[in-house]
């Protein structure tokens, strides 16, 4: 195996194959399930995650929610989802699309 | 604490069989009085209860869960409610074309429990010889692209392999590493003069596990479940009582912790018998430890009450006779004492081993 590598602009994360994507009724909120565990994502998060399935690059994912979230600068959008999905990669629950 | 308790974890202890048996299983020691007798139509209806209660996860277990015909059945059902389904087996039986099927089904994880590095090592502990079915399961699973635990219960004839255990995990592909030491209720207290580590042995696998855990981020999750008796404080049992875990027995009790039904004086309803809803918010067993008016000192005034919650009733109750006492693994519990003296003979340990029986004999 190799060391997972930094995602860039050029990554394209996909969700782990142990984790799912569920929305939960009772919180509104999307949950990321895993063995175990669960993470509730916050509405950003969960579309960041709705978008890493492997067909959109980070920069992609950024550019779509800088549309959605305007007028915050894209850089302010490139940082907050760059240190989400770094977080999420760390454990285990992102990976980078090989082909 | 006010916050409203909701079950987001079903236990689903499908059935107490097994062909295995583990010096720590988890089962009441009395197992073999609780049938299967719960059939495909209750365990759905349980699930649906329980996912309109705000259950998530499904940890289908027992026993030995694949010992069921209609666990095929049971994930289909599972999936349609969108709960995040875990095989929590020992391996053994499943063939091939099974494991095809369950994840056909759509089955999300399957967690497979190894007893040691070695066939006789493994063999000891389960009284079975299952190591070589093991791995081929183990790899069986990720060929079929599951997810894949890996789960090793620690204790002093294991502790000093977790090296070997991580390099196992590794070669196996595993997603996940639970590396759980033993805790001491059921099999494993009347084992716990052969189990209990020495904190030497628990300081050195801990330090490996870490440095595992630093190397392995983003490919394994490495997790390492400290013993309460050397850690001086109560682990959050369950995450609280009746706060956050339904288990339901093979003959349908419903309990807020796999054996609380061990614990004299309290009443637990049957799923066949009462809606789930009204079982989790009602029953006078799950009521029992709820919030903080059953704390005696020193946990009532304990700053750290709305995190360990009092710690394990079982243990409390096992160790003391007393289960509204503070856990003993506290050490600023009144009966410490007796921890500190399983500490003492953990320096003299036994090798007799009990395996798991139905001919035990009753309680505990």
């Amino acid at each position: 195996m190799s060391e997972p590598r930094t995602l860039t602009a050029d990554s394209r994360p996909v969700v782990a194959a142990k984790a799912r994507l569920r929305w939960d009724a009772r919180s509104s909120r999307h949950l990321l399930l895993y063995p175990e565990r669960g993470l509730i994502l916050n509405p950003t998060a969960a579309d960041v995650i709705q978008l890493c399935t492997g067909a959109h690059t980070v920069a992609d994912i950024v550019d779509r929610l800088a549309v959605k979230y305007a007028p915050q600068p894209r850089e302010t959008v490139e940082r907050e989802v760059l240190t989400f999905l770094v977080n999420m990669a760390d454990r285990g629950l992102i990976r980078e699309h090989d082909d | 604490m006010t916050e409203e308790p909701r079950p987001y974890t079903l236990v689903a202890e499908l059935t107490y069989r097994c062909p295995l048996r583990c010096v720590y299983c988890s089962n009441p020691r009395d197992f073999a009085r609780h049938g299967d007798a719960l059939g495909t139509d209750d365990w759905l209806r349980v699930f649906r209860e329980a996912e309109a209660l705000g259950v998530v996860q499904l940890n289908l277990t027992g026993g030995e869960p694949l010992l069921r015909d209609d666990l095929e059945p049971l994930v289909e059902g599972a999936r349609t409610l969108d709960l995040y389904t875990n095989l929590i087996t020992s391996g053994v039986p499943l063939t091939r074309e099974r494991l095809a099927r369950l994840k056909a089904a759509g089955l999300d994880n399957v967690q497979v429990s190894i007893q040691d590095v070695t066939a006789a090592g493994s063999e000891r502990i389960a009284g079975h010889r299952s190591f070589e079915r093991k791995l081929e399961v183990a790899r069986w699973v990720k060929a079929l692209g599951l997810p894949l635990t890996v789960n090793v219960v620690l204790h002093r004839e294991n502790l000093d392999h977790v090296a070997e255990v991580i390099a196992l995990a590794e070669s196996l592909a595993a997603d996940r590493l639970e590396l759980a030491n033993t805790q001491y209720l059921g099999w494993a207290l009347a084992n716990r003069r052969m189990l209990l580590p020495t904190r030497e042995q628990l300081d050195a696998a801990r330090e490996v596990a870490r440095e595992a855990r630093r190397r392995l981020r983003g490919r394994m999750e490495v997790l390492f479940v400290t013993p309460d008796y050397y850690t001086d404080l109560p682990k959050a049992c369950m995450d609280g009582w009746g706060r956050r875990f339904l288990v339901v027995t093979p003959d349908g009790l419903v309990l807020p912790c796999h054996a609380a039904h061990t614990l004299p004086g309290l009443s637990f309803d049957n799923a066949r018998e009462r809606p789930l809803a009204e079982i989790w918010q009602h029953s006078a067993g799950f009521q029992a430890f709820r919030g903080e008016a059953w704390m005696p000192e020193p946990c009532r005034s304990c700053e750290r009450r709305t995190l360990d919650f009092g710690g394990c009733r079982c243990q409390a109750y096992h160790l003391t006779g007393d289960a509204t006492a503070t856990d003993p693994a506290c050490s600023l519990a009144p009966a410490h004492a007796l921890i500190e003296a399983a500490r003492a003979q953990a320096q003299a340990p036994s090798t007799e081993v009990i395996y798991r029986t139905a001919r035990a004999a009753d309680g505990v």
